[in-house]
């Protein structure tokens, strides 16, 4: 027998979507994880990484993601956080984490005033050989925070991934973030909808694999 | 028996932040042929609490809106006694 791996934590809140291709990618990359309801107070050690993934968590009422930030099982994950367990945060998760404050910002409605689902091309800030091709598909993804603060991201190499070509009207182009200690990251595209050629792309492979592996 | 007391919180934009839902509005208003210097697009929220001095219920509104009702990033607040 081989040894149990401790799994990923997937957060399912309510009007979360995106948690079954979540499972599915996880899957396909053999990853083994497991749902955590957003009312249940859970042991973070159990988990090896968390991932948050997208959806209309309380149906973006109030503000997106901020209802969310709130439940019980972010108590926990914010414990994970400090603890310094990876967290990744997808769409609405990256909304979820801002709201929490355990990232930085908050994602603003696309100047567009659309909803926008297309692919974009993101490119690695940090470290610019990386690309990636990936979906976006949000209302609220125009990432905003202060120009001091903005500033600063850049300096502490906390601006993960930017868009090639801006979609929303993004600060800084600023796709994706992490926080200051590197664990906690986030980003808008969808990485579980481009897991095979036929769904488009599968860099969403390599974007989970950097991500498990700490790259 | 402690009484009812209701609370509006205003949350605004933030001058600085764009506010699209605005600016969409402004340009229907001038298609209509208003003349419109500006229009930002907040909410309101209308709390009831059980409380009976009025300045405690008003904090306590105040506490709900740094809490949650409003991300400071972005939006200002009011709270008004109604």
């Amino acid at each position: 027998m081989r040894s149990e791996a401790k799994p990923v934590g997937i957060l399912r809140f309510l009007g979360t979507n995106c948690d079954a291709d979540v499972v599915s990618a996880c899957d396909t990359l053999k990853i083994p994880n497991k749902y955590i309801w957003w009312a249940d107070h859970f042991n973070f050690e159990e988990y090896s990484a968390f991932i948050l993934p997208g959806g209309f968590s309380y149906g973006d009422y109030l503000r997106a993601g901020a209802l969310a930030a709130r439940s019980p099982a972010m108590d926990d994950v914010r414990r994970g956080a400090i603890a310094g367990y990876p967290i990744l945060g997808i769409c609405n998760g990256f909304q979820i984490l801002c709201e929490s404050e355990l990232l930085p910002g908050v994602l603003t409605k696309n100047v567009s005033q659309n909803f926008q689902d297309e692919w974009v091309d993101l490119e690695g800030v940090t470290e610019t050989t990386k690309k990636y091709r990936l979906p976006i598909a949000h209302s609220m993804g125009r990432f905003y925070a202060t120009e001091e603060k903005i500033e600063s991201l850049f300096e502490q190499n906390q601006v993960w991934l930017k868009y090639s070509k801006n979609p929303n009207g993004s600060l800084k182009d600023i796709a994706g973030i992490t926080n200051e200690m590197g664990n906690v990251r986030a980003l808008m595209p969808h990485p579980e909808r481009a897991m095979h050629d036929w769904m488009g792309s599968r860099d969403g492979r390599n974007l989970f694999e950097e991500w498990l592996s700490g790259k | 028996m402690g009484k009812v007391m209701k609370f509006r919180i205003q949350v605004m934009p933030r001058i600085e932040a764009l506010d699209p839902q605005g600016r969409a509005v402004q340009g229907a208003l001038e298609r209509l042929g208003f003349s419109v210097k500006d229009c930002r697009i907040g909410k309101s929220i209308l709390v009831e609490v059980n409380e009976t001095d009025k300045a405690k219920g008003k904090k306590l509104a105040e506490e709900m809106a740094q809490k949650l009702l409003a991300n400071p990033l972005i939006e200002t607040f009011e709270v008004e006694s109604v």
